[in-house]
């Protein structure tokens, strides 16, 4: 049943994958995302500010970046 | 004219921060050298009755032609008040040895033990470069180094980035590797060792520690030899790689999935951190430091998209970790902007964060079970749940200069992860929440 479950869910996964190829806009469509609040990484200072308190206060750090926090609180 | 420049630089830092992260630069216009843009901030960050911190962060960056990207970044953080050392409270006063050996402390009668000299500042430099190789492939590559009272951190990372399918589709490989060295006060303690207790029951409570710091005839000579014949110093190797596909889906809606593995290897203990060891009643028979593995793999899962609304942006995002202290946890982020008239933005933060307990995690070690060979009493190794709840307002100036402030509150809810307390040690609060408040001021220019 498990390994019924983690077939599914690679399928589903590659399939994604696979399907980003036809997935996209044109060029000239890209208004909307080119706008600097649409950055993936929008607000930098916030969000190292953010990875260094909870790096500090919880167990989990990274994902986003890399996990190394560079200081002595954890 | 210059509201371009600005905003073309400011599209360029959010690249280059994606490319040095380790994430997918998601779009890149042609540009012409530019200016210094420097993004500043500065944040209080406060708990109630325990730590509370002071950092601010200069960034500075500049494109010099053809998205050939340099940041620059100071980072400062002043950090004063008390932490939890993972004793347990009891229905007694309890007295520990400050973590120097010179003077001792008192904790009142149920109540947790905090060590109250915890204070340290800390500076951080950050350099990345970030440029394009050759049509739809980009890198980059980047340091930094980091000094506090009693720790060192240096790293150095690399990153490159493939763009295909027109530039909707954009994988990325990065890799870090950081070395850390630690100088704990007073030494280095030996794991699940017993805490160096001076043979008079005479410790000075706080206002009095200054005096009993600077008297000789204070120390016992077999208690001093504990402090002279710990190591001064050790070391951590943290290595991490990250792989990355950002996936535009539409005209409204970006994608991006991350995969981060992270090793280290070395001194990953807490010198600071100690177990209290309790009798069968619950009362404490010994205090001992903690102690755990050597090594560290963590697996992180990161899931982020942003969707264009007419009048803002959602942003959520998921994160699984997984590691071999057999610790899991989740993460569940949402940031919604809301444009509030022509150039301000009001955006409220949600995050929701849950953890599962290290396999060596102990709330207290009992004295009539054998020691183990790991344990540590750290609630940030054991269960808990968080939450932050934010709301940010930020506007841009008629001259291209952006602020912003933002107020967030924090909490975390530790939890017994399926411990039998002795009786003595039901009437504590073993797991007290932590509350705390963020404020933070933004300006760039």
């Amino acid at each position: 049943m498990k390994n019924k479950m983690k077939l599914a869910l690679i399928t589903i996964v590659v399939s994604q994958v696979v399907g980003c190829a036809s997935l996209g806009v044109q060029p000239w469509e890209r208004d909307l995302l080119a706008k600097e609040e649409m950055a993936l990484n929008a607000e930098g200072v916030d969000l190292s500010l953010d990875d260094h308190i909870y790096f500090s206060k919880e167990a989990t750090s990274g994902g986003r970046g890399f996990a190394g926090g560079g200081c002595g609180c954890n | 004219m210059q509201l371009t420049k600005k905003t073309n630089i400011a599209a360029q830092l959010a690249t280059a921060t994606c490319v040095l992260l380790g994430s997918a630069q998601t779009h890149a216009a042609p540009t012409t050298s530019g200016e210094w843009q420097f993004d500043t901030a500065i944040l209080y960050y406060g708990e109630t009755d325990r730590v509370s911190l002071v950092e601010g962060v200069v960034s500075a960056t500049k494109d010099f032609g053809d998205d050939h990207i340099f940041n620059g970044k100071i980072t400062y953080d002043g950090l004063t008040g008390a932490s939890a050392t993972g004793a347990v409270a009891q229905d007694a006063v309890q007295t520990f040895s400050r973590p120097s050996g010179k003077g001792g402390y008192q904790v009142a009668a149920n109540t947790t033990p905090l060590d109250d000299t915890f204070r340290d500042s800390r500076v951080q430099l950050n350099a990345n470069w970030a440029q394009p190789f050759s049509s739809g492939i980009a890198g980059g590559v980047g340091v930094h180094i980091s000094k506090e009272y009693d720790y060192f951190s240096a790293g150095l990372n690399g990153n490159l980035s493939f763009d295909f399918n027109q530039k909707n589709t954009t994988l990325s490989v990065g890799s870090s590797f950081q070395y850390d060295q630690i100088d704990p006060v007073g030494g280095k303690p030996i794991g699940l060792s017993s805490m160096p207790m001076r043979p008079y029951s005479d410790y000075d409570d706080d206002d009095e520690q200054s005096e009993s710091e600077n008297s000789d005839e204070f120390y016992d000579s077999a208690f001093t030899t504990q402090y002279q014949s710990r190591e001064k110093s050790a070391d951590k190797n943290t290595l991490d790689v990250l792989v990355g596909l950002t996936q535009v889906l539409n005209r409204r809606t970006i994608m991006q999935v991350n995969y981060g593995l992270s090793v280290a290897d070395g001194y990953l203990n807490d010198p600071y951190k100690l177990l209290s060891v309790v009798d069968t009643t619950g009362v404490t028979q010994d205090i001992v430091f903690e102690e755990r593995p050597d090594t560290r793999t963590k697996h992180n899962i990161f899931w982020q998209t942003k969707y264009a609304m007419n009048n803002g942006v959602v942003d959520v995002s998921y994160r699984y970790m997984q590691d071999d202290w057999d610790i899991k946890s989740h993460t569940v982020e949402s940031r919604l902007r809301f444009n509030v008239g022509e150039s301000g933005y009001l955006q409220p933060h949600f995050r929701y964060y849950r953890q599962g307990a290290a396999e060596f995690y102990r709330p207290f070690l009992l004295a009539n079970e054998a020691l183990p060979e790991y344990a540590s009493a750290d609630y940030r190794l054991g269960e808990m749940t968080a939450y932050t709840l934010g709301i940010k307002y930020g506007q841009k100036r008629a001259n291209g200069d952006a602020w912003a402030v933002r107020l967030e509150y924090y909490q975390q809810n530790p939890q017994n992860a399926g411990f039998a307390e002795p009786e003595a040690l039901q009437q504590q609060d073993l797991y007290p929440s932590i509350k705390a408040m963020v404020l933070q001021f933004n300006y760039s220019f």
